[in-house]
């Protein structure tokens, strides 16, 4: 039976589920979005920001594709759902009906309270809009002020000091982003950081913003007391679901929109993807809100499934992330804790250079591997899916640490260094390294 | 909010990204002089050709040597440097490039079919063309010139700009020796000796007078060493680039070897995103590409049919193929478009929309190349900096984001895909043909995208890793 379907959001959640519905289906899509005509990787506003793309360059798709693909897109927003009527309000008065609703409204940035935090010139950076505040609030400034020492605060360092502003970048961890990180490695990034001339105070957090005459942002206090001047604060704390406007509904919210694990609502039809979505019951280990890109395009797909009639459970799989700190990459695979666990061993190498480094995290009892850091070096993911996933030693991630090696040909190779501390902090040790990188090396690992 | 918004007042600004220090501005001073100096030789280069020389492209390479050092080495940490390329007047479609595409087709025009309004120009490279060749210059010789001190000058300035990436550094090197070399040293050196002036590193269909019988007899004339140009042309052309293209992909000529890629790839660097990635692009590149490629393919047999009968046949109409080919293809296409429209169209025009050669590459690769670009799709973002920097036009992200392997047969293999994509997602690799098309080969899109129902390893994964 063909079914209305109805997506709020057009980010790579929503059209995620958008793209696999008509791949599964003839049903009807809808897709409303209050910020864009047409779907953008949000990933790459910072290279918007710099001057390395254009808007148009962030676009997956082309504008025909919505068309051929018969998914209706509608600009809106969205200010009631209506759950018993089964319809949408729209601001300015329109109503949309649907027979299957999806949620995919993604985040808005999280602020703590902080005395001046809603001035002109202080702002987070999600979406469209305030990228485009950000292009107004950065224009001939003498200084910006970036608070939170995560992955979006990094990029507004960067997008700040591509235009030659100069950036004090608050903190509040003893190096950057270890509650996440094991020392070393945020260490290191603090390092890079510092290299790029950003001024970072480590272990400082804001403590209120100061205004001007005008209600602009002349400056701010750190917690260590220090008046810094600025004409612009970057707001970098984290995310919250974006779902005030179901407050009033008859669908359940907490943090996020609670959902089982089949994307389900407390309400029949309807459903709820990426980062709006809170697992009622997250399984260990699990965040109960997943805010990454990768996980949007795996709520996407599982939530089409569901609804084209083939019902299926989330999971996520083996864990996985990537980032880039300046100009140094960065992936993990599996679970690296950034304080060592009880019970695990772990190596780490570090190129004196201070832009390469590998992390290899392992069970003391078996030597099962747990997971891993890469720095500066790039590894294939389903080779460390699959080495994680069949519960590896050590002994043999190091001597095929080779093969999942996936920098561009003629890089100078690191895993046979990574072999050599290993061995020497083992004496008695003395592993080899057996490939180098490899389509085939790659593939025996994959496959076997 | 109409996001035709985002941007406008910097449009308007220049580049925000741009705080020029007295360095650069020394060197972009000195490249104007250059300028202005290779302006005055037009008129006057017969007067005083090695002053001219110094003072035209001497101070031009000079001032572009120390802007890159600054700008790059010194001013730039290494890594990706990308930053005000969508701002620049330089590097978008601005009022500047279009002067720019006016003035270089222009020149091409006053090279093929006014060479006498370049006189100035020409004798000025007489002294280099006397000590190399042993004669005076003509408007091919100046050409030459002209080309391979751009093919230096940038090259250098791209072996800075990509100084973290060894794949960059090595293929920019080579073709600036390919250019320096083969296209340039080496055929002077022939005529000073007597010799035909050969090309070693051009052939047939792309110097598609290296396959007439003409040409076989003007070289065969010339004894043992005009003997071994015509084998090398014909085991290059039928032999070396079905071999070489089986093993490496068409890079080890596009962006390896070849003069008009190592034109673009280090004069028309900075445009490389102004290539047109829309879907109809590339259906009009797949009909002009191998229109051209019958075209030449037809020419030649003509050639060659009319040659075997004694022209009784066809009189003059190999001919009139001939000169139209080599009109529109050889010189309009190749030379007025391809080059002249690097700062609007992107530096590939010629290699993508016409190049023969390209064609042939193209299709060997497709079909017959252990060559192609792996994706390890599970990390990317769809940024779209792959696609924005792919100056064949190719929508990169399309594949990786999928996981598919990128076997286009219009990549070149220069590798900036893989450079500019922050999450390490694409690989340009030579390995074993099986499974190479088709299936995403190391990422199947159900080991990303699909949730695995029940799997036992993943539950015991889940365990290991979080129950202690």
């Amino acid at each position: 039976m063909k079914k209305n379907v109805v997506i709020i959001g057009n980010g790579i959640a929503g059209i995620t589920a958008a793209r696999f519905i008509r791949k599964f289906s003839d049903h009807s899509i809808t897709v409303i979005s209050e910020e864009s005509d047409h779907f953008y990787s949000r990933t790459a506003l910072m290279y918007i920001y710099m001057g390395h793309m254009t808007y148009e360059n962030t676009k997956p798709y082309e504008d025909w594709f919505w068309k051929k693909n018969r998914i209706e897109l509608v600009r809106g927003y969205v200010t009631s759902v209506e759950t018993d009527g089964k319809k949408l309000h729209l601001a300015g008065g329109n109503v949309v009906n649907y027979d299957v609703l999806i949620l995919a409204t993604g985040s808005r940035s999280r602020k703590f309270g902080w005395p001046g935090q809603d001035l002109k010139g202080v702002q987070g950076l999600y979406s469209l809009q305030d990228l485009e505040f950000m292009e107004e609030n950065t224009r001939g400034i003498e200084r910006g002020v970036i608070v939170g020492g995560g992955l979006i605060g990094i990029e507004m360092a960067e997008m700040l000091n591509s235009r030659n502003i100069p950036v004090t970048f608050l903190v509040r961890e003893d190096e950057y982003w270890t509650n996440i990180l094991p020392h070393e490695e945020g260490a290191m990034i603090s390092r890079h950081i510092r290299d790029h001339h950003i001024d970072l105070r480590l272990e400082t957090e804001l403590k209120e913003v100061l205004a001007d005459a005008n209600g602009s942002v002349r400056g701010v206090i750190t917690s260590r007391g220090e008046e810094v001047a600025c004409q612009f604060v970057g707001i970098t704390t984290g995310v919250m679901p974006n779902v005030e406007f179901l407050k009033e509904s008859t669908i359940e919210v907490k943090r996020g929109i609670v959902v089982n694990d089949y994307f389900e609502t407390n309400r029949p039809d309807i459903y709820a993807i990426g980062d709006c979505a809170e697992f009622s019951t997250p399984r260990s280990g699990h965040p109960p809100i997943e805010q990454l890109w990768y996980t949007g395009r795996m709520h996407g797909e599982t939530v089409a499934r569901t609804i084209c009639g083939e019902r299926t459970t989330y999971d996520r799989g083996v864990w996985f992330n990537s980032a880039k700190f300046f100009d140094i990459e960065y992936q993990t695979y599996g679970f690296v804790s950034n304080v060592p666990r009880e019970g695990e061993e772990s190596l780490y190498w570090e190129h004196p250079d201070g832009r390469h480094a590998v992390r290899i995290n392992y069970r003391t009892s078996d030597g099962v591997v747990v997971g891993s850091n890469f720095f500066g070096i790039r590894h294939s993911q389903s080779v460390w899916e699959s080495w994680l996933r069949q519960g590896k030693k050590i002994d043999y991630v190091l001597e095929h640490l080779g093969a999942a090696n996936f920098d561009p040909e003629f890089y100078k190779q690191f895993e046979g260094r990574v072999v050599a501390e290993y061995n020497k902090r083992h004496p008695g040790k003395e592993l080899t390294l057996k490939q180098k990188r490899g389509v085939r090396w790659r593939k025996e690992e994959v496959e076997t | 909010m109409s996001l035709n918004r985002v941007y406008p007042s910097i449009q308007i600004a220049g580049d925000p990204t741009v705080s020029m220090s007295s360095v650069e501005k020394l060197g972009a001073g000195l490249s104007g002089l250059g300028l202005l100096f290779l302006l005055v030789a037009g008129f006057a280069g017969q007067a005083s050709p090695i002053l001219f020389l110094v003072l035209s492209l001497g101070l031009l390479s000079l001032g572009g040597v120390i802007f890159s050092v600054e700008r790059y080495l010194k001013k730039r940490s290494a890594g990706v440097n990308n930053n005000g390329v969508m701002f620049a007047p330089s590097t978008r479609r601005s009022f500047l490039t279009w002067n720019l595409a006016i003035l270089i087709t222009g020149f091409y025009v006053l090279l093929y079919w006014f060479p006498g309004t370049l006189e100035g120009l020409i004798r000025m490279v007489d002294p280099i063309s006397y000590t190399i060749r042993g004669k005076a210059a003509d408007q091919w010789f100046l050409y030459g010139t002209f080309y391979t001190v751009a093919v230096l000058v940038m090259g250098f300035r791209a072996i800075l700009k990509y100084r973290h990436n060894r794949y960059q550094i090595i293929r920019t090197a080579s073709v600036m020796f390919f250019q320096l070399l083969l296209a340039f040293l080496i055929p002077a050196i022939l005529i000073m000796f007597q010799k035909p002036e050969f090309y070693f590193s051009y052939f047939w269909p792309l110097k598609y007078d290296y396959f007439f019988p003409g040409t076989f007899d003007y070289l065969e004339q010339s004894g043992g060493w005009g003997i071994f140009m015509v084998r090398w042309a014909v085991v290059m052309a039928f032999v070396g680039v079905p071999v070489l293209t089986y093993f490496f992909g068409k890079r080890w000529y596009c962006s390896w070897v070849c003069g008009c890629g190592g034109l673009a790839e280090t004069a028309g660097d900075q445009w490389r995103q102004l290539s047109d990635k829309s879907m109809k692009a590339w259906k009009v590149e797949r009909w002009m590409i191998h229109s051209v490629l019958a075209f030449i393919t037809l020419t030649t047999a003509l050639v060659w049919v009319n040659t075997w009968q004694g022209g009784a046949l066809l009189g003059d109409l190999s001919q009139g193929f001939s000169k139209t080919y080599g009109f529109l293809i050889g010189m309009a296409f190749s030379g007025v478009i391809g080059v002249g429209f690097y700062p609007v169209m992107g530096a590939r025009v010629w290699c993508r929309f016409g190049c023969p050669q390209a064609a042939i590459l193209g299709l060997l690769q497709k079909y017959f190349s252990r060559f192609r670009i792996t994706t390890n799709s599970a990390q990317c973002i769809s940024c779209g900096n792959c696609s924005t920097y792919c100056e064949m036009g190719i929508d990169v992200r399309a594949y990786a984001q999928r996981g598919e392997n990128i076997i286009r047969a219009s990549c070149v293999g220069c590798g900036v895909c893989a450079n500019v994509c922050p999450r390490g997602v694409l690989s340009l690799e030579n390995g074993p043909t099986e499974g190479r098309y088709n299936q995403p080969v190391l990422v199947p899109e159900s080991a990303i995208m699909m949730p695995r129902r029940g799997d036992k390893k993943n539950e015991e994964w889940r365990e290991r890793t979080f129950t202690s």
